[in-house]
C-alpha cells in the first residue's frame, strides 16, 4: 500500500466512524443548547441502541452468527431509534425534569448516576462479555482509487447524511424547530409566547436519543461487536465532537463529529492505535483552550 | 456554639485510633484502612470541589501520579517510603497546578469535562509509557514503610494508623483552611466568581491553590496506597475512582470536612457489606446518586452556602 493509499484509506475509515460520532454529538448538542446540561447518560443511550438492534437481529437470524439482510437492518435501525427515543424521554421525565430549577451540579451528578444505572442494567441483562453483532449479508466491497470501500461504510454515510439533513430541515424549516430554537434562546420568553417548554425539551430528548440509537446500531454492525462499556468512551468522544463544533450548534456537531473521526483515523494510521484515545481528549482540551466556543459556535462558552 | 462545632475532631480520631485494638479480623481492618484512604482522598477533593467550587472529574489522576511517583522513587532511586511520601505529595500537587493552568479559564460543566479528559489522558499515558510505568502490568515490589527496624509488611493495621494520622492532620488543616482568609475567598469565589473578582480577589491564583492542595493530598494518599499494596497498576485509577470520590464528597455535603469523611466511610464500607449483591453494586450506587440529588442535594452535612460557612466561624 502506497503512502497515498494509506492516507486515503485512513481518511475513509476515520470519516465513517466520524459520521457515527456526529449522530451521537447531535443529541449532546441539542440537549445542551436547550437546557445547558451535559447529558452524561447519552453515551449509554447510544450503547443501548446497539443492544436493541442486537436483540432484534437475534429474532431474525436463522442461526447464531448468521448475517442479516438489508431489510432486517433497516427494521433494526427503526426499532433502535424508537426504543432509544423512548428511553431518552423517560430518563428526562423521571430524572432530569424534577431538577430543572436545581443547581447545575445536581443535574450533572444525576446524569452520571443514570449512566451507571443504564450501564449496569445492560450488563445484568446481556452479560459483561463482548456480544457479537451479525454483519450485513451480501455486503459487497470495492476497490476504487486504491481504497477499499465496504457497503457498510456507504450505508453509514447514507443513513447519517439522510438523518442530518432531515434534522436540519426540522430545526430550521418547521414550527417545531422554531419553538426549539426559541426555547434555546430564552426559555422564559418562549413560554410567554405560548410555547410549552417542557414539551419542547421532551421532544428534544426524543430526537437526540433516537439519533444516538441509530448510531448505536450502525456502530455495532460496523465493528461487529458491542459491549456495555462502549457507550462511555464513544459518548465522551461524541461530546468532544460537539464541543469541537461549538456546543449548542447543530451543524457544528456534524462538522465536529466528522473532523474528530478524521483526526482519529489519521492518528491511528500514522501514530499508533494505542494513542488513539488520547487524540480525542487532546483535541477536547485544545479546543477549550484556544477556541472555547468551538469551530462554528457563536457564544462564549463560560455560561455555567 | 463555636466550641461544639469544633469538638468532634479530637474525640473522633481518638476513637478511630483505638479501633484496631478491638477484636476485628484482618479483613475488617483492611476495609477500615481502605475507608481511611478514601476519606483522605475525599478530603482532598473537597478542597477543590467543596471549598473552591471547581467541579473536578479527573481526581484519580493525581492519586495515580502520587502512587507512581512513590513507586518510581522507591524502585529506581531506592528512596525509603518516608521520603517518597512528601515528594509524591509535592509531585502530585505540582501536577495538579500544571494541569490546572491551561484549563482554569473554563468553567462549570466545561471544566468537569476537561478535567475528565485530563484524567483519562493521564491514565492512557501511564498505560502506554511501558519503560517507566510497566505498562498495563504496572510496577511491582515497592518497599513497605519501615520505622527503625519495624517493617509495616502486609498487615493492614500499621497502615490504618498511618492513614488515620494523615487523615487527622489533613482534616485539621482543612478545617483551619476553610476559616482562613483563603478559605473565605474560596467560598466567595464559589458563590459568585465575577463578584469575587471585582472585589480584587485573584481568582486564578485561588483556583490553582485549591488544585495544589487537593492534588498534594491525593499524592499523599497515592504513595501510601502504593506502599501498602506493593504494586501499582493503571486500572486502580479508572474514571470510576474519580466518580466514587466525588460521590463521597457530595454525599457528605460539599465543603464539609466532617461530611467528606463520613461520606467516604459510608461509600467505602457499603460495597463490602453488599458483597453478596456484587453485580448489583454499581446499579444500587447509581440509583443512590439519583435519589440523593433528588431528596437532599446539599448532602448529609451540607454547608454549601456562604452564609453557613460564615456562621461556622
Amino acid at each position: 500500500m502506497t503512502g497515498e493509499q494509506l492516507f486515503l484509506q485512513q481518511l475513509l475509515n476515520g470519516l465513517t466512524i466520524g459520521a457515527v460520532y456526529a449522530l451521537i454529538a447531535l443529541g449532546y448538542t441539542m440537549v445542551y443548547g436547550i437546557i445547558q446540561l451535559v447529558n452524561f447518560a447519552h453515551g449509554e443511550i447510544f450503547m443501548i441502541g446497539a443492544y436493541f438492534g442486537l436483540s432484534l437481529f437475534a429474532c431474525f437470524a436463522a442461526q447464531a452468527g448468521a448475517a442479516i439482510s438489508i431489510g432486517v437492518l433497516a427494521l433494526g435501525l427503526i426499532v433502535a431509534a424508537a426504543g432509544s427515543a423512548l428511553l431518552g424521554f423517560c430518563i428526562d421525565r423521571s430524572a432530569y425534569r424534577p431538577l430543572r430549577k436545581a443547581p447545575k451540579l445536581s443535574a450533572l451528578i444525576t446524569a452520571i448516576g443514570v449512566s451507571f444505572v443504564l450501564q449496569n442494567t445492560v450488563m445484568l441483562i446481556y452479560g459483561a462479555q463482548d456480544r457479537y453483532v451479525p454483519s450485513l449479508a451480501a455486503a459487497g466491497s470495492m476497490d476504487w482509487m486504491g481504497v477499499h470501500w465496504t457497503a457498510m461504510q456507504g450505508l453509514i454515510f447514507a443513513v447519517s447524511l439522510f438523518l442530518m439533513i432531515g434534522l436540519q430541515w426540522v430545526v430550521y424549516r418547521t414550527p417545531l424547530g422554531r419553538s426549539m430554537r426559541a426555547v434555546a434562546q430564552d426559555p422564559l420568553a418562549a413560554q410567554l409566547m405560548g410555547i410549552s417548554v417542557d414539551r419542547v425539551i421532551a421532544i428534544t430528548f426524543l430526537i437526540g436519543s433516537g439519533l444516538a440509537g441509530v448510531g448505536g446500531v450502525l456502530f455495532g454492525v460496523y465493528y461487529s461487536t458491542i459491549n456495555f462499556h462502549d457507550g462511555y468512551l464513544t459518548g465522551l468522544k461524541a461530546f468532544t465532537a460537539a464541543v469541537l463544533g461549538g456546543i449548542g450548534n447543530i451543524p457544528g456537531a456534524m462538522v465536529g463529529g466528522l473532523l474528530l473521526g478524521l483526526l482519529e483515523g489519521l492518528g491511528a494510521g500514522y501514530l499508533s492505535s494505542q494513542w488513539k484515545n488520547v487524540i480525542a481528549f487532546g483535541v477536547l482540551v485544545l479546543v477549550l483552550l484556544i477556541r472555547p466556543r468551538g469551530l462554528l459556535g457563536e457564544r462564549v462558552g463560560d455560561r455555567a | 456554639m463555636k466550641k461544639q462545632r469544633r469538638d468532634w475532631m479530637p474525640w473522633t480520631f481518638l476513637i478511630l485510633a483505638v479501633l484496631p485494638f478491638f477484636p476485628f479480623n484482618s479483613y475488617q481492618i483492611d476495609v477500615m484502612a481502605n475507608a481511611a484512604l478514601y476519606a483522605l482522598l475525599a478530603l482532598g477533593l473537597n478542597v477543590i470541589v467543596g471549598f473552591a467550587g471547581l467541579l473536578h472529574l479527573g481526581y484519580a489522576a493525581f492519586f495515580a501520579i502520587g502512587a507512581y511517583a512513590c513507586a518510581f522513587l522507591n524502585l529506581n532511586l531506592g528512596y525509603p517510603f518516608w521520603i517518597c511520601l512528601p515528594v509524591s505529595a509535592a509531585v502530585a500537587g505540582a501536577a495538579a497546578v500544571l494541569l490546572g493552568l491551561p484549563v482554569i479559564r473554563v468553567r462549570g460543566d466545561y471544566l468537569a469535562i476537561v478535567t475528565l479528559g485530563f484524567g483519562e489522558i493521564v491514565r492512557i499515558v501511564v498505560t502506554n509509557l511501558e519503560p517507566w510505568t510497566g505498562g498495563p502490568n504496572g510496577l511491582m515490589g515497592i518497599g513497605h514503610p519501615m520505622i527503625g527496624r519495624f517493617n509495616f509488611g502486609v498487615d493492614s493495621r500499621p497502615y490504618y494508623w498511618l492513614l488515620t494520622a494523615l487523615l487527622a492532620l489533613t482534616a485539621w488543616i482543612c478545617s483551619r483552611l476553610r476559616r482562613s482568609r483563603i478559605g473565605l475567598a474560596w467560598a466567595a469565589m464559589k458563590e459568585d466568581e465575577l463578584a469575587a473578582g471585582c472585589l480584587g480577589m485573584d481568582t486564578t491564583r485561588l483556583k490553582l491553590m485549591a488544585l495544589g492542595v487537593g492534588g498534594a493530598v491525593a499524592g499523599m494518599a497515592g504513595s501510601v496506597f502504593a506502599a501498602k499494596q506493593g504494586t501499582v497498576t493503571p486500572d486502580s485509577f479508572d474514571f470510576i475512582v474519580s466518580v466514587m470520590i466525588l460521590s463521597m464528597v457530595i454525599l457528605g455535603g460539599l465543603g464539609s470536612v466532617r461530611g467528606a469523611i463520613v461520606g467516604a466511610v459510608i461509600l467505602s464500607i457499603t460495597p463490602e457489606l453488599l458483597r453478596e449483591f456484587a453485580v448489583y453494586r454499581m446499579l444500587i450506587f447509581g440509583l443512590l446518586m439519583i435519589v440523593l440529588m433528588r431528596v437532599r442535594p446539599q448532602g448529609l452535612f451540607g454547608a454549601s452556602s456562604l452564609k453557613r460557612v460564615l456562621h461556622a466561624r
